[in-house]
């Protein structure tokens, strides 16, 4: 019965969704507050209704109802309780129903915080939440339905991929698709603007937030799916360049470029057309995304079985919802003006560069993620576009923005002088510098690459500090005056250097761990050693394993440094019983230098074990670096300028506003 | 400068931004794209030994052998040719004999296959696609829920 509901829930949420987008587009092209208010209680209905089925889909997991076809495929009445909650979205159908629940979210919270939104305007971004909402939840209900019941029920359920059974693992989609599904709010808006045909410093301050709440969601989701890939596949690996992970990077690059073009469009006024361009491909890379994963038409190491008839369907939606943004565009955007000038050489040129190279990337990471596909299609040759081609062509492409980035904090809006800032910066590029140099030498043999990237990494960190220091007026004012000065910054400043800084720290991780890790793979009999980097790993012996939902076996190693022990590590394969499919957990021992990773292997024939251990030095970098990242855009989103203040739209146009207008 | 130069000046350092991302591309797609084969393409089309590509199939039952747990011989099949290969390293768990499988490495002059990685998968259903198309354009009964 309670899967009824939720089912019809879902249905109804269906019809609010359809008339979500009709009432609230009418309504603001007519400008009737009757029309317009209702739309805003659609949205805030339509949230309660999807979350209300996705709170009756998790129940039924809960409760291990295995009537549900969903439950039975993807549960299993002794797993433990995290993974029968994850269970929900660990397949198909749950997944796209937390997809259209967080997109419902979305527009409720546009509805309910966006007071100081002009209403028609706010109508028209509900009014596109609700075609995107209307187009996803048909996806959902024709084709994904998440609520089929089966008849008679099993009486146990097949259990869930052992693999996605995992801590991390658990919150990765949800984040993630926080990041994808909130870049929606971007894309309403924009075209709510082409509608009006009206962009200004107001419409930029709007967006913002929900651009910024996106890309700190997809920053912490890429990250946590990264994490999970390094201990849980066990390949030692923390990025493939496979074309599930590429589908989150591209709109990942993209969304970094708006938060920043945004910027340009609320101070300046300027930009205008292009950030709108930028919000339109931000959502559609992320519906590519979710078209890429959701068919399974790449081939990926991340792929699940899937089925490729859904795979059209969202192709479809891809389709009507890029090649109808993108005509708007074209209609509209020349009634759009565009705004203030600015030299080449300013903060806006500075984040034109930004927006310039991240496009660019994320142009290089979408033709080898797609060309595979398109030379299959032409000539049915089949390829694989790898990790070779992305260093290739992403690595050139970045560094110089990387360099780039300490400068840009530091320039002046309209016209700045390169020579200002060189004075103000060089002492930290001589420090980065010195840096670099430094691990050249010590890593004389090694490659030239690493001591770049970590010099590379130790400028954006220095020159993200650097830039804070500077406005405390650390060493020339009381450490008092310095603390109180930092209260008064406006926390999107504060965010700004953490996400910089943190992004150094991530770059010298990614550096360090592809350029200097140590691989070993030997076969050994309890008692063998074997060497890793600076640690001798002894292999204690194995015990048999029972977990709730699994058996295995544990390996023991002892991790000796200079002969003195360190840390006991246990790596286990697991089988887990409803599915007989195995897993390895890996052993892990982090330090600041570095990671000491062990994986056991399959049973030789001489009776031993095989067993790979990796030294990563300074993996830990990677992830610390990107939840510094994630902490610094939470930091940004508190600021109270995106809440308190926020600009009303100039009744009476200035002539300077009037320029930018239509 | 005018308004005319500084849209000149965006547009230029657009079109070198894009200019340099498409000779990049240009550049790595020509020197670092694999190919994909099957035991009897790769007998086909005569491909040379040294390169570097793929090999895809289904792993013959009964062929894996390991003598030590960290060198292993397989044979990959596609029921019409085979080709033996060689792997150093751990398998991916997911490793079956009669399921598929793909491998990344070189051709050696005596035919066989010298593989550096062996693709993991995340689900016992899943098989690569480029394997599941080839088999089943040969004619090969895929089981039960053997890729889309």
């Amino acid at each position: 019965m309670i899967v009824e509901v939720g089912h019809f829930a879902l249905v109804l949420a269906l019809a609010v969704a359809a008339y979500q987008f009709a009432v609230n587009l009418y309504g603001a092209s007519r400008n009737d507050a009757g029309l317009m208010a209702a739309g805003r209680m659609a949205a805030l209905a339509q949230a309660v209704l999807i979350g209300l089925a996705f709170f009756v889909l998790m129940h039924a997991y809960i409760v291990s109802d295995f009537s549900v076809e969903n439950v039975f495929r993807n549960s299993h009445s002794a797993k433990p309780l995290l993974y029968k909650i994850s269970g929900v979205w660990g397949n198909h159908e749950g997944s796209m129903l937390l997809w259209v629940l967080i997109l419902a979210i979305f527009g409720g919270a546009v509805a309910l915080f966006g007071r100081n939104l002009p209403p028609q305007l706010k109508a028209r971004v509900l009014g596109v939440q609700g075609s995107v909402g209307l187009a996803f939840l048909l996806f959902v209900v024709l084709t994904s339905n998440p609520f089929t019941r089966l008849s008679p029920a099993p009486i146990e359920g097949q259990g869930l991929n052992p693999i996605l059974q995992d801590p991390a693992l658990a919150f990765h989609p949800p984040f993630l698709y926080a990041g994808y599904v909130g870049l929606s709010v971007a894309f309403a808006f924009a075209v709510a603007a082409l509608i009006e045909g009206k962009v200004d410093a107001a419409w930029a301050r709007w967006v913002r937030p929900w651009t910024l709440a996106s890309w700190t969601f997809l920053t912490i989701g890429i990250a946590m799916g990264s994490w999970w890939a390094y201990y849980e596949l066990g390949w030692g690996g923390f990025w493939f360049w496979d074309p599930v992970e590429n589908a989150s990077l591209m709109p990942w690059l993209v969304a970094t470029a708006l938060i920043h073009s945004a910027i340009v469009v609320e101070k300046r006024n300027a930009l205008k057309i292009w950030t709108l361009l930028l919000s339109i491909f931000a959502f559609s890379l992320s519906l590519l995304g979710t078209f890429l994963v959701r068919s399974g038409i790449l081939t990926s190491v991340h792929a699940f079985a899937v089925d490729p008839d859904r795979g059209f369907f969202i192709l479809g939606i891809l389709t009507l919802f890029i090649g109808g943004s993108l005509t708007l565009f074209a209609i509209r955007a020349p009634v759009l003006k565009a705004g203030g000038l600015f030299a080449p050489v300013s903060r806006e040129g500075a984040l034109v560069v930004n927006n310039l190279i991240l496009c660019a990337a994320a142009a290089a990471v979408f033709v080898g993620t797609l060309y595979p596909l398109a030379l299959e299609t032409l000539n049915g040759a089949k390829i694989t576009v790898g990790a070779p081609y992305f260093n290739l062509t992403f690595g050139p492409l970045m560094i110089p923005l990387l360099l780039l980035v300490p400068l840009g904090p530091m320039l002046t809006w309209k016209r700045a002088s390169v020579s200002a800032v060189g004075r103000r910066l060089w002492l930290a590029a001589a420090l980065a510098a010195a840096i670099g140099i430094a691990v050249l030498i010590v890593n004389v043999r090694g490659p030239w690459l690493a001591a770049l990237g970590v010099g590379v990494g130790a400028w954006l960190i220095i020159g993200a500090l650097w830039e804070l220091s500077e406005r405390l007026g650390a060493g020339r004012v009381p450490l008092a005056a310095s603390w109180s000065r930092l209260k008064g910054m406006p926390r999107a400043a504060i965010g700004m250097t953490l996400a910089h800084a943190g992004l150094g720290l991530a770059l010298i991780g990614i550096f360090g761990l592809s350029f200097w890790r140590v691989e070993n793979i030997v076969a050994m009999q309890s008692g063998d050693t074997a060497q890793v980097g600076a640690y001798t790993i002894v292999f204690v012996g194995e015990t048999p394993l029972k977990g709730p939902n699994y058996t295995g076996v544990s390996g023991k190693f002892d991790l000796l440094r200079d002969g003195k022990p360190v840390a006991v590590l246990t790596s286990e394969k697991r089988e887990f019983k409803p599915r007989g499919m195995p897993t390895t957990e890996v052993g892990l021992h982090q330090t600041v230098a570095g990671d000491v990773y062990i994986a056991l292997g399959d049973k030789a024939m001489n009776g031993g074990r095989s067993v790979r251990m990796y030294y990563n030095p300074l993996a830990s970098f990677i992830w610390w670096g990107a939840a510094i990242m994630f902490l610094g855009g939470l930091l940004s989103l508190t600021d109270r300028r995106f809440r308190v203040g926020a600009p009303r739209r100039a009744t009476v146009a200035t002539p300077a506003t009037e320029a930018g207008r239509v | 400068m005018t308004r005319k130069q500084k849209r000149l000046v965006m547009i230029l350092s657009g079109l070198a931004a894009l200019g340099l991302a498409a000779g990049l591309v240009l550049y790595a797609i020509s020197d670092t794209i694999v190919f994909f084969f099957t035991p009897s393409e790769m007998a086909e089309k005569h491909v040379a030994p040294g390169q570097r590509l793929r090999l895809g199939g289904m792993v013959e039952a009964g062929s894996v052998a390991s003598a030590d747990g960290v060198n292993h011989n397989f044979v990959v099949t596609d029921t019409i040719a085979t080709t033996k290969v060689h792997f150093k390293g751990q398998l991916p768990d997911l490793f079956r004999e009669g399921q598929g499988v793909v491998a990344e490495g070189v051709l050696q002059p005596d035919g066989s296959f010298e593989a550096d990685t062996v693709l993991a998968k995340h689900d016992e259903n899943y098989m690569p696609r480029e394997v599941a198309d080839s088999l089943k354009a040969k004619g090969v009964h895929l089981g039960k829920g053997a890729g889309p």
